[in-house]
């Protein structure tokens, strides 16, 4: 089975600026074909491990300083985007970031960047096909659309490009129950259907831990904890903290419990 | 009658150029924030390249354009990579101060090479382009001004909307992040940018030459007007350039036809500061989309 990993993550710090030390020895590996979900409360550093991944410290003034990222046998720490969405990385950024002034069509339209030259038609029918809702859409400005509908649209425009790692930040974010089940069906879907690997980074760990393989759970710059899924979900302190079920089945909200419990059985 | 219709095609063919030169400043705002104080300059060196190329190496006309154009793309191109691209990712300011220094330069070589005179291309407009209408005569080059600029303006347009290149560039305007999450060679399209910018800014300082003849100091002064029409349009259209392009072309010419030419210069800018009294983003200033 070692050979199936695809990303492996030795060890990595990653600094902002020269000074703050966000990530603090992080080390993690992804399995070719897996959904392998993030978590961790506000602040642990999921989005700035996506973003060493994926190369968009860059424009952040963020660096790996330590430790080494290797995909598909190759170190990619510190390469730039440019380089490394070309191996087949491609990240979705949190919060949804939309072309607004530009259409539906040509927001996806924009996911073939890395292959310009070749014809586009197919893929915009593959997209369409995960998400039909946008084909009525397609002359729309992204501006005017629906946080659901931009969900799709980003997530359509990463597979325009034909990921072979596809990093989902916080896919979920602010989205009705109902949407965020229609998300993680496609999320689903895609890893089946395309093959794709996927690192899935979620504040909703009920819902991730459903699609995802494998999880991992990031506090203050470190994991924590990671196991398969299924035993991450009957896991007591990941019930408590993430599925938002108490000791006693009363559910508690995260603030209550956070502190002191976190550092005696985590840290 | 005549009078009033001459002004017109006079204001709207300079306009247009106006319009069409503004566009490539605008378009490196758009993508890089950069306000381009070498607007003028890349005009002159557009102008005086093809001066060189028709007057002292008596290259035939068509062939001098073509070269002109890729040449300008090319200066364009290249001004970016060696001077800009070592300040991504530095302080606008000082990138800002960079392309003043940049105008300097330029306009330094080029006094140098040229001097403060004025040069006329020769007569190569054909008379038959010019059109006719009862007794209104519209002369060739204004002809040739007006279709050199809605050409370019349709090309350009097109690339826009249609193209991938186009749709790129568009994208780093909206949302750099975004674009680099996509692998958008973000650093290519701002070298596009500028090698476009340099080269509707060329085809305008020809036509300008055509019009006024070539002077180092006269060109680069036409330059300056970039600022007014995009103010005027709002710093971040492209279809505002435009518009705020043949608005300062017809202010002008009609101040300089009607009340006096020592006015021209003037009263387009007291009716810019009214519009923008009423209108502080420019008349198509981009209204941020607000839901997301
Ligand atoms: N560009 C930056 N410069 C300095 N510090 C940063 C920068 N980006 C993030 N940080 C800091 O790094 C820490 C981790 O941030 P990160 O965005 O990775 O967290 P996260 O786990 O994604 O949180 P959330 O769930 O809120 O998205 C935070 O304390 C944040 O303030
Ligand atoms: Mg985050």
């Amino acid at each position: 089975m070692k050979d199936a990993t695809v990303l492996q993550i030795n060890n990595i710090s990653v600094v902002y600026s020269d000074v703050i030390q966000v990530l603090k020895g992080v080390s993690l590996s992804v399995e070719k074909h897996r959904i392998v979900s993030l978590l961790g409360s506000n602040g642990a550093g999921k989005t700035t491990t996506l973003k060493a991944i994926s190369g968009l410290l860059h424009p952040e003034n963020g660096k790996v300083t330590e430790g080494s990222i290797i995909y598909d046998g190759v170190p990619v720490q510190n390469s730039s985007p440019e380089e490394i969405t070309r191996l087949g990385i491609i990240q979705v950024l949190e919060g949804r970031q939309p072309f607004k002034y530009l259409t539906i069509e040509e927001n996806l339209r924009v996911g073939t960047a890395i292959r310009w030259t070749k014809p586009y038609k197919r893929d915009l029918e593959m997209v369409y096909h995960y998400f039909p809702s946008l084909v009525k859409r397609r002359k729309t400005l992204a501006g005017y659309c629906s946080g659901g509908e931009l969900q799709m649209l980003v997530m359509g425009r990463a597979l325009m490009a034909h990921p072979k790692l596809l990093l989902l930040d916080e896919p979920s974010l602010g989205l009705a129950p109902l949407v965020v089940k229609e998300i993680f069906r496609i999320i689903a879907r895609i890893n089946e259907e395309q093959g794709t690997t996927i690192i899935l980074v979620e504040q909703n760990a009920n819902m991730a831990l459903q699609i995802a393989h494998y999880g991992y759970v990031m506090e203050n710059g470190k994991i924590v904890m990671e196991g398969i899924s299924s035993e991450l979900r009957e896991n007591p302190d990941v019930k408590e903290f993430y599925l938002g079920v108490g000791a006693g089945g009363v559910s508690r909200s995260y603030r209550d419990v956070k502190s002191y419990k976190r550092r005696k059985r985590w840290l | 009658m005549d009078f009033f219709f001459h002004l017109l095609i006079n204001g709207l063919s300079i306009g247009l150029l106006y319009g069409l030169s503004a566009m490539g400043f605008v378009m490196i705002f758009k993508s890089s924030s950069v306000l381009n104080f070498a607007h003028g300059e890349l005009m002159a060196i557009g102008a005086f390249l093809f001066l060189v190329l028709v007057s002292w190496a008596h290259v035939p006309i068509p062939v001098a354009f073509l070269i002109t154009l890729v040449g300008s793309f090319v200066i364009g191109f290249a001004v970016e990579r060696v001077f800009l691209r070592p300040l991504i990712g530095e302080h606008l300011i000082f990138v800002i101060m960079l392309t003043v220094g940049l105008a300097s330069m330029f306009k330094g070589l080029l006094l140098f090479i040229f001097g403060g005179n004025l040069y006329i291309y020769p007569d190569f407009l054909p008379s038959s382009l010019g059109i006719t209408i009862n007794t209104l005569v519209i002369p060739p080059v204004y002809v040739a001004s007006s279709m050199t600029g809605i050409i370019f303006l349709v090309l350009f347009g097109l690339f826009f909307k249609f193209s991938s290149q186009g749709i790129f560039m568009r994208s780093v305007a909206d949302n750099q992040t975004a674009s680099l999450s996509l692998g958008v060679h973000v650093r290519r399209v701002f070298a596009l940018s500028w090698a476009i910018a340099a080269l509707v800014a060329a085809m305008s300082g020809i036509v300008l030459g055509i019009i006024n003849g070539t002077n180092v100091h006269e060109i680069t002064s036409i330059g300056l007007k970039v600022f007014p029409v995009v103010i005027l349009g709002g710093l971040d259209s492209i279809g505002g350039a435009i518009i705020g392009g043949i608005i300062i072309g017809l202010l002008e010419t009609f101040t300089a036809g009607y009340i006096s030419p020592a006015l021209r210069d003037v009263i387009p800018y007291i009716i810019l500061v009214f519009i923008l009294l009423i209108k502080p983003y420019g008349l198509f200033g981009l209204v941020e989309i607000e839901r997301v």
